[in-house]
């Protein structure tokens, strides 16, 4: 039996344990992954992760619960009814919540990404063979990944995404490195090895004599990779309806018409392009895209169920935490090929790393660059950079400091792993921007 | 326990699995996470978590793989161990380190955490001292009201108490056996007010990276006479951020209270310190570090003043345990002493692929993830000053208190780190409140300007459970106790008008 239709058969027949007018929404999130961690092109560790975590979420008028168990294979029917018995015990402790909200409409959605996923002997040959000579370190993770969720009002939603993660950095030494990856749905024994090969050259520009600059404003050129960074602490409350009416958003200035950004900044949450689930833990779809900033100016939120009970608003498709599970800044006019001449001098930065708000109400925001930073004069490389430390606010560089954004975007997913596989992820285009402060 | 233990290791160890490879080890957990919070007056809806699985790994020819199930039958156990052993084989000469038997553990012992004991595991509520559930949920009521006080300025509030109990069983194909059941208890409070586009926040408890009031114990370490009083507290200094300047900026001396300490010890000690990033492990994700294998036994770390123990044996700090989760006995170990580097925060592993001496810190965040070298308790020694006498010591400073932004480089060395509560000091006296205090310094020479160390008086115990780092990701509980310290000559600043 396939992990859907099992799923469904579980639910069906939890929900058979219910009794007068309980209400009950059971969500699974699962992944069956392999795991191989490198350092010095050698297998630190490997290994096989099988998790299928289960919550039954039990609604009894205005009151209600959530219990979470790991399912084991055999005789989780009766786990489950555990669950819905401490769920029901619960709730009888819990009060009334006046800001209930789920969907009650039965609905139903089902995606499912299939894929041709590395087996664990390749993936240890991508790097024991493709990587000889590099000093790789990193991580492969590959296997199907997995959402569910099935209530006793009818809602049926599945999905699935199968879909492999290799995210590497090789290095001459020190903190001289480079960071390269491949995600996808197919296993690409060449592309793997054309982006080792991109990262081969990436590291003979690294062999050049270093430049420390010293502190103070310079012109910069962000990757993709480098701006979703900066996308990230947008998203932490940003977008966030409740962290916008609670002194929590760090775009409170935005959203108030205080400050506006560039006209080319077009934020979206993206999810029909995106690898995230269609669905809410709630039983609401979510819609394909919700317009967040537009034309620099702000133009939406997120909204979740729980905070569209509290604040009297409408959800739209939002997770608890609303934050953007497919954020999208669109592309700009500058051709990525050309990002190095419209440089001319100043920075290139390849990635960010550890940001934090230094200011959260004035949205400036703190952070060291990381891997591979160049110098470049006269649109040429020159010398790699030593890291350095930037304090700088969003609304500066998203604002009058943008000069532009490339005409490509990156798929840019989430390749974090605490508490299981994500499906977050984003899309991005590489920015081109002035007077970027850095501190340290 | 132990007896069962050594059951289901028999079994295994005679199942065809188990007789295909060289060596094997079991670790099981029971993770039962359970949360209670009021916000803004209203009771959130309860949640329970319950986390159970093992972690089979297998050694085949010197190779090690793993496989983690939450099937914990002797079955599904088999399963994982020839899943473990399919990788160990995959892996064969690929392998970075060549596993050794005695890299299999053969410890055995017992250990239960403070409010704990043989008989009152996480389902029986008897016995536990675990106050009816009505209670918990008036205190946070109060609390949560205290917290607002009416202030039309405020905007949000939330009062909360995580509990988690913890049941973990280790056992070998060396006869290693370990049970260990631990209680960790996370009060936490926190409240914004705001004023147009402006806001302030203060809180205390173990949310998002701030200074935690973490603990192992029972449940008295809901201590609601003393958090109705950090309730009020809380709120009025919120309410004085809103209305202070910006924190002044410029060369000058800074006191650390136990809240920021905690993060400063964190970043800049405890992970340049551990081993696996010095070994290079950490270089994708979490990091590298500035600090060299050549460094212990003679770098200058800190000031004389400077003394780090890494001490898992604190009774009811909030990464306490008896045993790593590569078996290792847990004991005090000096990793800074007069400012003199010591030793690195490495398990047994790491020890004996450095040739260094280390530390019983090989731990997991979870069922479902192999052990790493991590902090568990890391704490900074007292001094003997006073704390009225490290005030009056400083001629122009900032005395400031709780993280709430924190940023470090890849080699742990360039911080920038920012607080919720910021107090100027002038001439030896506390004077002005100031808003977004922030410091930034370098690791490699930050200590060395510790200047003044307060006295036990001064010493909170604290932790948090968020603690991040491993490929696969894994997050943990650690535990850091600090006394009141001094700092001279830091880059202090403010923020934006």
């Amino acid at each position: 039996m396939s992990a859907e239709a099992r799923f469904h058969a579980r639910a069906t027949r939890l929900f058979t344990c219910l009794r007068g007018a309980e209400v009950a929404f059971l969500s699974i999130e699962g992944e069956s992954t392999d795991f191989a961690r490198f350092n010095h092109a050698k297998v630190r560790q490997a290994g096989h992760v099988d998790r299928e975590r289960a919550t039954v979420r039990l609604i009894d008028g205005r009151r209600h619960a959530s219990v979470t168990i790991d399912l084991r294979g055999d005789g989780d029917d009766a786990h489950l009814l555990s669950a819905l018995v401490e769920a029901r015990g619960l709730v009888a402790g819990a009060d009334e919540d006046p800001y209930l909200l789920y969907a009650t409409a039965p609905g139903d959605t089902r995606r499912v990404e299939s894929g041709a996923l590395p087996t664990p002997a390749e993936i240890v040959a991508s790097v024991a063979e493709d990587a000889a000579g590099l000093d790789l370190v990193g991580i492969h993770a590959s296997g199907p990944v997995w959402r569910g969720l099935a209530t006793s009002l009818g809602h049926t939603h599945w999905h699935v995404v199968e879909r492999f993660d290799a995210k590497v950095a090789a290095y001459l030494g020190g903190d001289r490195a480079v960071q390269t990856g491949l995600s996808g749905a197919t296993w690409d024994r060449a592309r793997w090895r054309d982006a080792l090969a991109t990262a081969r050259t990436h590291l003979a520009a690294l062999e050049r004599p270093r430049r420390a600059l010293a502190p103070g404003r310079y012109r910069v050129f962000l990757t993709p990779t480098a701006l979703n960074d900066l996308l990230a602490m947008m998203n932490w409350g940003g977008f966030s309806a409740r962290a916008g009416r609670t002194g929590a958003s760090p775009l409170r200035r935005l959203a108030q018409g205080e400050v506006a950004l560039h006209p080319s900044v077009h934020l979206s949450e993206d999810t029909a392009r995106g690898w995230a689930p269609s669905f809410t833990d709630d039983g609401f779809v979510r819609p394909e895209r919700v317009p967040l900033v537009t034309a620099g100016r702000h133009a939406g939120e997120l909204v979740s169920a729980r905070t569209a009970g509290e604040f009297g608003l409408t959800p739209n498709g939002a997770d608890p935490d609303e934050s953007a599970r497919s954020l999208a800044l669109a592309p700009g006019d500058i051709p990525s090929a050309d990002a190095l001449a419209r440089l001319g001098t100043g920075l290139w930065v390849g990635n960010l790393w550890y940001l934090n708000f230094s200011d959260r109400p004035a949205a400036r925001v703190t952070g060291m660059t990381r891997f591979a930073t160049f110098w470049v004069e006269n649109g040429e490389i020159v010398a790699p950079v030593p890291v350095m430390r930037f304090d700088e606010s969003l609304f500066r560089v998203f604002g009058d400091q943008l000069v532009g954004l490339t005409s490509e975007s990156e798929e840019l997913p989430d390749t974090g792993t605490y508490g299981g596989r994500s499906l977050v992820g984003a899309r991005a285009p590489g920015l081109l921007a002035e007077d970027f402060a850095f501190t340290l | 326990m132990l007896d069962d233990l050594t059951r289901i290791a028999g079994a295994l160890r005679d199942h065809p699995a188990g007789a295909r490879v060289d060596h094997f080890s079991v670790r099981w957990s029971r993770t039962r996470t359970r949360a209670w919070s009021v916000r803004r007056g209203v009771a959130e809806p309860p949640a329970s978590t319950v986390a159970e699985g093992a972690l089979v790994t297998a050694v085949v020819n010197g190779a090690e793989g793993w496989a983690a199930t939450a099937d914990v039958s002797v079955r599904g156990l088999a399963a994982a161990l020839e899943v473990a052993a399919g990788w160990a084989r995959v892996v064969g000469a690929n392998a970075l380190v060549t596993m050794l038997p005695t890299d299999v553990s053969d410890a055995r012992g017992e250990f239960f955490g403070p409010g704990v004991g043989p008989d009152t595991g996480p389902d029986t509520g008897a016995g536990r001292g675990e106050p009816p559930v009505a209670d918990l949920w008036a205190a946070l009521r109060d609390l949560e009201a205290r917290l607002r006080g009416g202030a039309a300025a405020v905007v949000d509030a939330a009062a909360g108490l995580d509990v988690t109990e913890v049941d973990q069983a280790a056992w070998t194909s060396r006869g290693g056996a370990t049970w260990q059941r631990l209680r960790h208890v996370s009060p936490n409070l926190s409240v914004t007010a705001a004023r147009g586009s402006e806001s302030q926040r203060r809180s205390i408890g173990g949310g998002g990276g701030d200074a935690g009031t973490c603990r192992q114990g029972g449940f008295d370490l809901f201590d609601v006479a003393f958090l109705s009083g950090e309730a009020e507290r809380l709120r009025e200094e919120a309410l004085q951020l809103l209305a202070a300047p910006n924190c002044p900026s410029g060369p000058m001396q800074l006191l650390l209270l136990p809240g920021q300490m905690m993060l400063q010890i964190h970043e800049s000690i405890g992970h340049p310190l551990e081993l696996d990033r010095i070994l290079g492990d950490e270089r994708n994700y979490a990091g590298t570090s500035f600090v060299t294998p050549d460094m212990f036994g003679s770098y200058k770390y800190g000031s004389d003043l400077l003394n780090v123990t890494f001490d898992p044996t604190v009774r009811g700090e909030f990464a306490s345990y008896a045993f790593d989760d590569a078996g290792t006995p847990a004991r005090r170990e000096w990793l800074i002493r007069k400012g003199v580097l010591e030793r690195p925060l490495g398990g047994a592993l790491s020890q004996r692929r450095a040739s260094l001496p280390g530390t019983a810190n090989a731990r997991a965040s979870a069922w479902d993830r192999p052990p790493i070298d991590r902090m568990a308790n890391l704490n900074i020694e007292a001094g003997d000053t006073p704390l009225a006498a490290l005030i009056a010591g400083i001629e122009r400073g900032v005395m400031m208190d709780t993280n709430v932004s924190w940023s470090i480089d890849d080699s742990r060395n360039k911080f920038q780190f920012g607080c919720e509560w910021g107090r100027v000091i002038r001439d030896g006296q506390l004077a002005e409140v100031v808003k977004n205090p922030n410091y930034r310094g370098i690791s490699a020479t930050f200590w060395r300007s510790l200047s003044g160390v307060g006295d036990a008086a001064t010493v909170e115990v604290l932790g948090t459970p968020f603690c991040g780092k491993g490929e696969p990701n894994q997050m943990v509980r650690v535990g850091h106790a600090s006394p009141a310290c001094v700092f001279d000559n830091v880059d202090v600043f403010g923020g934006e008008a």
